[in-house]
C-alpha cells in the first residue's frame, strides 16, 4: 500500500516536473520581445497599454492594435472578438506566439473585469519604464 | 440610524467572539460545566448579532443610502431592486460581512443540533468556530469597514460592476461561501479533537453530514460559477483553469477525498489522523481561496478591486490558522492511534485509492496556482501557468480514478474481492466497450482520444448504476420484487450511485464539448444566413433599446433547421450609464443536451456586426452532472443515520482513544 501510495506520488511529482518545464508561459514586455530574440512559434504572454489610435478594427473578425509599454511597440493581430474592457490606453495581457514572418498572432486577449483594474504584470511592466502614475486611491471619491 | 446600529452590532459580535473563543476553552481544561455552557448561547447571539449588521447593510442597499461609502461605490438608484439586493456582496467589504455571517450561522447551528455531542467537545468546537470569526470580524472591522460613511453624501451612486448585475452571480457567491465556511465545522471538529487528544468512529459519524453540507453547496458554488462564467463572459467557456477557479476547486478535491475518509474512519475507526489532516487541510484551502480572491496578489480573470493591506492581513490569517493548527496536529496526533486494519484490496483500500489521486490532484492544481506567484517572488520571472498544464498534470491522474470508482462499491469491507467485482462489471465494460467503437465509428476521422474519453464517462455512469442494479436484482428478479428491495436500500447507497453517476455525466460532458465543439465567427448583416451543425441561422435586425441603467444594442437571429424555424435568439451588448462600461449578453439555444450560443462582437464600418456563433454537443452534461451529484450528496445527507440531530446511537459516547 506504502508502494502504491509512494507510485503515485512519484508519477504525480513527475507530471507537474515536466509540465512546468514545457507548459508555462513567460510573460513579456514589448521592450522585452524586441531585445530578447524569442524563437518563432514560442508561446509568450505579451502585456502593455493598447497604444492610442492603433486599433483597427470594423474589417472582418480580425483586429490588429500595438502594443507599448512607451518604449517599444509591438503590432499584435487578433483573430476573434475581443474582450468588453478592452479599449485604447488601457492594460491590455494577449497570449500567443511570434510567427515565421515576425507578426505577433494573440489567439487570447485578456482585459479586466473592472475597468479600472490594471493587470499586475502590466503595471509592473509600466513601472519598469518609469511611466507608471499610481492612482490616488481618494481620487475616485467625491469631494 | 439603523446603519449605526449594524457597525455596533458588528463590534458587539467581536465582543461575543472574544469570550466564546476562550472561556469555553477554559472550562472544559478545568472541567466547569457552567463555563463550557457558555458556548452555545454565546454562539447564536454572535449569529443575531451578525446578522442584525447584515441588515442593517442590506436596508442601505436596498433604500439606495449613498452616505454609506460602500453603497455609494456600488449601488445606483436606478439599479433593479434584486441587484440592489445582489450588490451587498458585490464588493469586497459586503462579501466578507456575507463570509463572517455564513460563519457564524454554522456555529449557531452547531450550537443548536449538538445535544448529543459530549460536552467538552462541543465547547472546544465552538471555541474554535469562534477564534475563525474573531479573525475575521477584527479583518472587516480593521480593514474593511462596510458602515464607513462619506461626508457629505453624494446624490447618485457609482452602480456595481455591470458585469456582476446578473442573477448567476447572485447566488453563486453565497454558495460558494456556503461550501468555504462550511468546512470550517470540520476544521474545528478536527482542532476539538486534537485539543482533548481523543478521537473514534463517532467522531466521523458527526462530522460527516457537516463535510456533505459544505461539500453540496461548495458544488453547486463551482458550477453555477462555471455556468456564469460561461453565458457572462462571452467566451464559452466552461473552465479556465484560472487562480480564482482553482481557488475554489482545491477545497472541492480535498473535501471530496475527506468525505470518503470520512466514511473509512465512520465505518472502520480506521484513517483517523489522515481524515484529521485533511479536515485542517480542507479548510485551509478554503481560506488560501479566500486570500487569493480577496488580496489581489494572483492576476486573474475574476479579480475585482483589491488593496494589499488587506492582502496582508488576511495572509496573517492564514498563517495563523494553517500553521497553528497543523502545529496542534505535529503535536497532538501521535496521541491519536490507529485501528481497524485493512488488507489492500478491500472497500477501505479503495477509499483510500480515491484520496491518494484526490490529493495529488489537489496538489498538482496547488502548485500550478502558486508556482507563478513563487517564482516572481524568488526569481521575478514572470510567467503564466495556464489550461496546458492543467490538462497534462490533472488530466493523467484523474483517468484512474475514474476507472476506479465502479469497483470501489463493489469490494467488501475489510478484505474485497478484485476479481469478482471485475466480473461483476463485465457487462458495463462491455457496453462501454461497444459506446467507445460506436463513437469512433460516427466520428471517423476525429480524434481517437475523444472516443476514449466518451467512454469514460459512459464507464462512470454505468458503473455508478452497477451496484444498485445488483443489489435490487434488477432484470434477475420479478420487477415488483426489485422496487421492494430498491425501497429497502440505503440513502446512502442511492446517494453514492447518484454521485457517481453525475461525475460520470461530467466528465462525458467536458470531452464532448473539448473534441467537437464547433466556432463561427463571421461578419454579418441584417439579412444574411449562416449554418453552424445543421442549423442555419437568419439575422433579422439590429435595434436599439433602453433597460433601466443600461442601454442595448440587440440582435434578433431565427435559428432553424430544414428551412422550419426552431427558435429566436437575441444577443445584446449594453452600455452601463452610470460607468460607461460595456458587457455582453449572450444569448443560448438548449436542445435538449445541446446548445447554439450566440455572441455579438464590433460593429464593421461596412455596416454589418461581428458575430460568434459555437455549436456545443452534450455541453449541458456539465452542469446537470453537478445538479446529479448535488442531489446524490442530498439523498446521502438525508439518510437516517447521519441525520443531524438524530437520536444518539448506541455507541455514540467519545470514547477515550484506545
Amino acid at each position: 500500500m506504502i508502494g502504491t501510495a509512494g507510485g503515485v506520488l512519484a508519477v504525480a511529482a513527475g507530471l507537474i516536473l515536466f509540465a512546468l518545464t514545457d507548459q508555462i508561459v513567460f510573460f513579456n514586455s514589448p521592450t522585452d520581445l524586441v531585445e530578447k530574440s524569442i524563437p518563432p512559434g514560442q508561446r509568450i504572454r505579451l502585456g502593455g497599454l493598447v497604444k492610442d489610435g492603433s486599433v483597427v478594427r470594423g474589417q472582418g473578425s480580425a483586429v490588429e492594435f500595438v502594443v507599448t509599454d512607451t518604449n517599444r511597440d509591438v503590432k499584435v493581430i487578433y483573430d476573434g472578438i475581443l474582450p468588453d474592457l478592452f479599449r485604447e490606453g488601457q492594460g491590455v495581457v494577449t497570449e500567443g506566439a511570434v510567427g515565421t514572418d515576425g507578426q505577433f498572432r494573440a489567439d487570447t486577449v485578456l482585459a479586466k473585469h473592472d475597468e479600472t483594474y490594471m493587470p499586475k504584470e502590466v503595471a509592473d511592466a509600466l513601472k519598469k519604464q518609469g511611466v507608471w502614475r499610481h492612482d490616488d486611491p481618494d481620487a475616485a471619491k467625491p469631494q | 440610524m439603523l446603519v449605526e446600529i449594524g457597525h455596533f452590532a458588528l463590534v458587539l459580535a467581536l465582543a461575543i467572539a472574544l469570550i466564546q473563543s476562550t472561556i469555553p476553552i477554559w472550562g472544559s481544561r478545568t472541567g466547569d460545566e457552567r463555563l463550557m455552557a457558555v458556548a452555545g448561547p454565546a454562539a447564536i447571539a454572535q449569529f443575531g448579532f451578525v446578522a442584525l449588521s447584515f441588515a442593517a447593510l442590506t436596508q442601505a442597499y436596498v433604500l439606495s443610502d449613498f452616505s454609506l461609502l460602500n453603497v455609494w461605490a456600488n449601488s445606483h438608484s436606478d439599479q433593479p431592486l434584486l441587484y440592489r439586493y445582489t450588490s451587498v456582496w458585490g464588493n469586497h467589504e459586503g462579501s466578507m460581512l456575507l463570509w463572517v455571517l455564513i460563519l457564524a450561522m454554522f456555529g449557531a447551528l452547531l450550537a443548536a443540533f449538538s445535544g448529543n455531542l459530549p460536552k467538552s467537545l462541543k465547547a472546544n468546537v465552538l471555541a474554535v468556530q469562534s477564534w475563525i470569526s474573531l479573525a475575521f470580524l477584527a479583518f472587516i472591522l480593521f480593514t474593511s469597514n462596510p458602515f464607513e460613511r462619506i461626508n457629505p453624501p453624494p446624490f447618485e451612486g457609482q452602480d456595481l460592476n455591470p458585469i456582476l448585475q446578473d442573477i448567476g452571480l447572485a447566488i453563486h457567491p453565497p454558495l460558494l461561501y456556503f461550501g468555504y465556511v462550511g468546512f470550517s465545522v470540520a476544521f474545528s471538529f478536527a482542532a476539538a479533537a486534537l485539543i482533548e487528544g481523543r478521537i473514534d468512529a463517532a467522531w466521523a459519524r458527526w462530522v460527516r453530514p457537516w463535510v456533505l453540507t459544505a461539500w453540496i453547496f461548495l458544488t453547486l458554488g463551482i458550477s453555477m460559477g462555471s455556468y456564469w462564467a460561461y453565458y457572462e463572459l462571452g467566451w464559452g467557456g466552461f473552465w479556465f483553469w484560472d487562480p480564482v477557479e482553482n481557488a475554489s476547486f482545491m477545497p472541492w478535491l480535498s473535501g471530496t477525498a475527506l468525505l470518503h475518509s470520512a466514511i473509512v474512519m465512520e465505518k472502520r475507526n480506521a484513517l483517523k489522523v489522515w481524515t484529521i489532516l485533511l479536515a485542517i487541510l480542507t479548510f485551509s484551502l478554503s481560506l488560501l481561496g479566500t486570500f487569493l480572491v480577496r488580496s489581489g496578489v494572483l492576476t486573474s480573470v475574476h479579480a475585482f478591486a483589491t488593496d494589499p493591506t488587506r492582502g496582508v492581513f488576511i495572509l496573517a490569517i492564514l498563517v495563523a490558522f494553517i500553521g497553528g493548527a497543523l502545529a496542534l496536529y505535529a503535536w497532538r496526533a501521535p496521541l491519536l492511534k490507529q485501528g481497524g486494519l485493512f488488507a489492500p484490496i478491500s472497500r477501505e483500500g479503495a477509499l483510500v485509492f480515491n484520496n491518494l489521486f484526490l490529493s495529488a490532484a489537489c496538489a498538482a492544481v496547488f502548485i500550478g496556482t502558486l508556482y507563478p506567484l513563487a517564482l516572481e517572488a524568488l526569481t521575478g520571472e514572470k510567467i503564466s501557468v495556464g489550461a496546458p498544464f492543467f490538462n497534462m498534470t490533472f488530466g493523467p491522474l484523474m483517468i484512474p480514478l475514474l476507472i476506479a470508482v465502479p469497483f470501489g462499491p463493489l469490494l467488501a469491507w475489510k478484505r474485497g474481492d478484485l476479481l469478482g467485482a471485475a466480473q461483476r462489471l463485465l457487462a458495463v465494460a462491455a457496453l462501454t466497450f461497444a459506446v467507445v467503437l460506436v463513437t469512433w465509428w460516427l466520428t471517423y476521422g476525429g480524434p481517437v482520444l475523444a472516443a476514449l474519453g466518451v467512454g469514460l464517462g459512459i464507464w462512470g455512469m454505468l458503473g455508478a448504476i452497477a451496484e444498485p442494479a445488483m443489489r435490487i436484482k434488477l432484470f434477475r428478479a420479478p420487477l415488483g420484487d426489485s422496487l421492494r428491495r430498491a425501497i429497502g436500500l440505503p440513502r446512502s447507497a442511492w446517494g453514492t450511485a447518484m454521485a457517481h453517476f453525475g461525475v460520470g455525466m461530467t466528465v462525458l460532458g467536458v470531452v464532448a464539448v473539448s473534441a467537437w465543439q464547433t466556432e463561427n465567427i463571421l461578419v454579418m448583416k441584417p439579412g444574411d444566413t449562416t449554418e453552424i451543425a445543421g442549423y442555419d441561422i437568419h439575422f433579422n435586425a439590429l435595434q436599439e433599446r433602453r433597460g433601466p441603467n443600461f442601454d442595448e444594442q440587440f440582435a434578433t437571429f431565427t435559428v432553424g433547421r430544414d428551412g422550419i424555424p426552431v427558435a429566436m435568439l437575441s444577443p445584446t451588448k449594453r452600455n452601463y450609464r452610470a460607468r460607461g462600461m460595456p458587457t455582453t449578453e449572450t444569448a443560448i439555444l438548449t436542445l435538449a443536451t445541446r446548445q447554439i450560443y450566440m455572441a455579438l462582437g464590433d460593429p464593421q464600418q461596412s455596416g454589418g456586426i461581428a458575430v460568434r456563433i459555437y455549436d456545443k454537443p452534450l455541453v449541458v452534461l456539465i452542469w446537470l452532472g453537478t445538479v446529479v451529484m448535488v442531489i446524490g450528496g442530498l439523498a446521502s445527507l438525508s439518510d437516517r443515520r447521519y441525520r443531524v440531530g438524530a437520536p444518539k446511537p448506541a455507541r455514540g459516547v467519545a470514547a477515550p482513544a484506545e
